[in-house]
């Protein structure tokens, strides 16, 4: 499932915004750390912010953060949650380190932008070009760039993720 | 230029030229570390890879810590299935039941970890091992799992920020103030893709325990490693713990720093982190008649033998005060039978605590520990995040064994001076 998604990577959908430093255990919280099922973890995606936040989703929305989205611990479930919820795109003023690697590993995407990410509002009707770096709010709108992704995590992607890259490697 | 800690010890490990950060390297890696959590995605991760093999079978370190021992099925299926794996990849370093313990103090009480090793984990808290000077981080599992197949792993180099701590330790204050007072400075975002490199006059009186409290919590400032150099204090815990680590390894003085702290300990209270982040740090004395239903004694950052002695040191002739559960966690099987030894666990059983097993347990909310919601927690562990050991409205508090001591018997967050 995960793998298919970044394939277009091309995308339209409401924003949805949080605050700063969101981190792992706010977008799935331990507990529900027993399976590594995507769409059971995405039940209970972001209900370690709110209990029931993932009622007001609908699939193919786009989740905007403030700074160091994702800090925290390094569960991979974070991403793979958010995937599962149907959220392929997140935006955010800066990510963490560890869920930055995480989101390219799983083929979430995400696109750093800055102080730029106050010219998205909440609901606001995005569309995102992620090869072009480019987020267009049709709200207001608005042109947003993103910063580039590195040359080397833009290969993995390319490859089709992680696995994919490595899978060539030992094959 | 020379080099910076981060940079020597990546580049021993690459076979790239090093030009400084922001380059992009490969890494062979000492050690692969995962738990019951995190290892089956990366077992998932491993087979989607068409993987048959792990690169060394003496170089994975699998710890199942988190929910064991199993506290529902849910979790012993996951144990299982990591059991399963180990065996069939003839992986040595394997740990459950008995011969496990918190990952973190584990792995350098076995010699496992050291100065100048690469060590990958998926866990966040691998960056422990930097305080004897390796350069260690988490990852995600299918990062692990890449690293597991391959051997190696890719870097940014990061830019480093020297901390430089100098002046006179007070009573009661411990590696877990200072660790808490830079992180309230610097913030949860102040190192983001940094590392974190110490020295200075003090750290001549950290032992390595106290050096790896400290470097535990550097992802606790967003950074990527948290490094003390390589010293006689580092070599000695090291030959101790099974090593014959023979060299030092200090930076070069004209080693690039993107910034440079000086932190002066003088006069320093301890330092209490606040709901809900890392980096809201009070001095002890500014909270006011906060009340406790719990306190929890262990888990990577404070769970080792000296962070026992001082909490005994406290409660020792004391009683537990009625309205708290005071839990006491011992990291490893070996820090449970030393503490047993030295009669700690029974100053601690006399002062009415409650002893459990080496588990992670309640850090991470997982169980033997959970809070209510308007509960409050004093926790010596390293995260205070919003519902991290329970509900959403209980709040937890962070600081150092002598204060988890002292607000146990008081019932209240307190100054252990005034026990
Ligand atoms: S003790 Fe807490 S922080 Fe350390 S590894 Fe366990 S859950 Fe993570």
């Amino acid at each position: 499932m995960m793998q298919e998604q970044k394939t277009s990577m091309h995308f339209q959908g409401r924003a949805h915004k949080v605050g700063d430093h969101v981190d792992t255990d706010a977008i799935i919280p331990a507990r529900y750390l027993v399976t590594t099922d995507p769409l059971e973890l995405g039940r209970h995606c972001m209900s370690g912010l709110k209990q029931d936040w993932i009622k007001r989703i609908n699939r193919g929305d786009i989740l905007v953060g403030g700074k160091n989205f994702g800090c925290g611990s390094s569960r991979e479930h974070a991403p793979i949650a958010i995937l599962g919820a149907g959220i392929s795109v997140v935006i955010a003023h800066s990510f963490a380190r560890i869920f930055y690697r995480n989101g390219f590993n799983m083929g979430l995407v995400l696109l750093e932008v800055g102080d730029r990410v106050k010219a998205i509002n909440s609901l606001d009707q995005l569309e995102v070009r992620a090869l072009d770096g480019e987020i267009i709010n049709h709200s207001t709108g608005e042109t947003i760039r993103s910063l580039p992704v590195p040359e080397f995590m833009a290969n993995i992607l390319a490859r089709g993720g992680l696995i994919n890259y490595v899978r060539e490697k030992v094959g | 230029m020379g080099k910076n800690l981060a940079e020597k010890i990546l580049q021993r490990h690459s076979p790239e030229i090093l030009r400084g950060p922001g380059q992009i390297i490969p890494c062979r890696v000492s050690l692969v570390l995962a738990n019951d959590i995190t290892a089956p995605l990366s077992i998932d991760s491993f087979r989607k890879m068409g993987a048959k093999k792990v690169f060394d079978p003496g170089k994975i370190a699998l710890v199942c810590d988190h929910f064991t021992p199993n506290k529902d099925i849910a979790s012993a299926e996951q144990v299982k299935k990591v059991r399963l794996f180990a065996r069939e990849m003839g992986i040595t370093h394997y740990y459950e039941g008995g011969t496990s313990g918190v990952e973190h103090a584990l792995l350098p009480e076995l010699g496992l970890v050291g100065p100048g090793d690469i060590v990958v984990g998926a866990d966040s808290h691998t960056c422990t091992y930097g305080g004897l000077g390796a350069f260690a981080t988490g990852m995600g599992s299918t990062d692990i799992a890449a690293a597991m197949a391959l051997g190696e792993t890719w870097f940014k180099v990061p830019e480093s920020i020297k901390v430089r701590i100098t002046g006179e330790l007070g009573p009661y204050i411990t590696a877990k103030d200072l660790i808490l007072n830079l992180i309230g400075r610097i913030k949860v975002d102040g190192a983001l893709y940094k590392a974190l490199e110490f020295s200075g006059p003090v750290l001549d009186r950290l032992d390595a325990e106290a050096r790896m409290t400290m470097a535990n919590m550097a992802i606790e400032a967003g950074a990527k490693a948290g490094l003390f150099p390589v010293d006689v204090i580092t070599l000695d815990y090291c030959r101790t713990h099974g090593r014959n680590d023979l060299n030092t390894l200090q930076p070069d003085h004209d080693a690039a720093y993107c910034l440079l702290m000086d932190m002066d300990v003088s006069g320093m209270p301890p330092q209490v982190a606040c709901p809900h982040l890392p980096d809201n740090v009070k001095a002890v004395d500014e909270l006011k008649e906060i009340r406790v239903d719990q306190v929890v004694l262990g888990s990577c950052t404070n769970g080792r033998i000296s962070d026992l002695r001082q909490a005994a040191q406290i409660i020792r002739e004391h009683k537990v005060d009625k309205g708290v559960r005071f839990i006491v966690l011992p990291a490893t099987p070996k820090i449970y039978a030393q503490a047993l030894e030295e009669g700690l666990l029974e100053i601690f059983m006399r002062a009415g605590a409650i002893i459990g097993p080496p588990t992670c347990g309640p850090c991470l909310g997982g169980h033997m520990g959970i809070l209510a919601g308007g509960e409050k927690c004093l926790a010596t562990t390293n995260r205070n995040f919003k519902g991290r050991m329970g509900s959403l409205d209980s709040e937890v508090y962070l600081g150092s064994p002598y204060v988890a001591a002292a607000t146990a018997v008081a019932g209240r967050i307190i100054h252990p001076e005034r026990i």
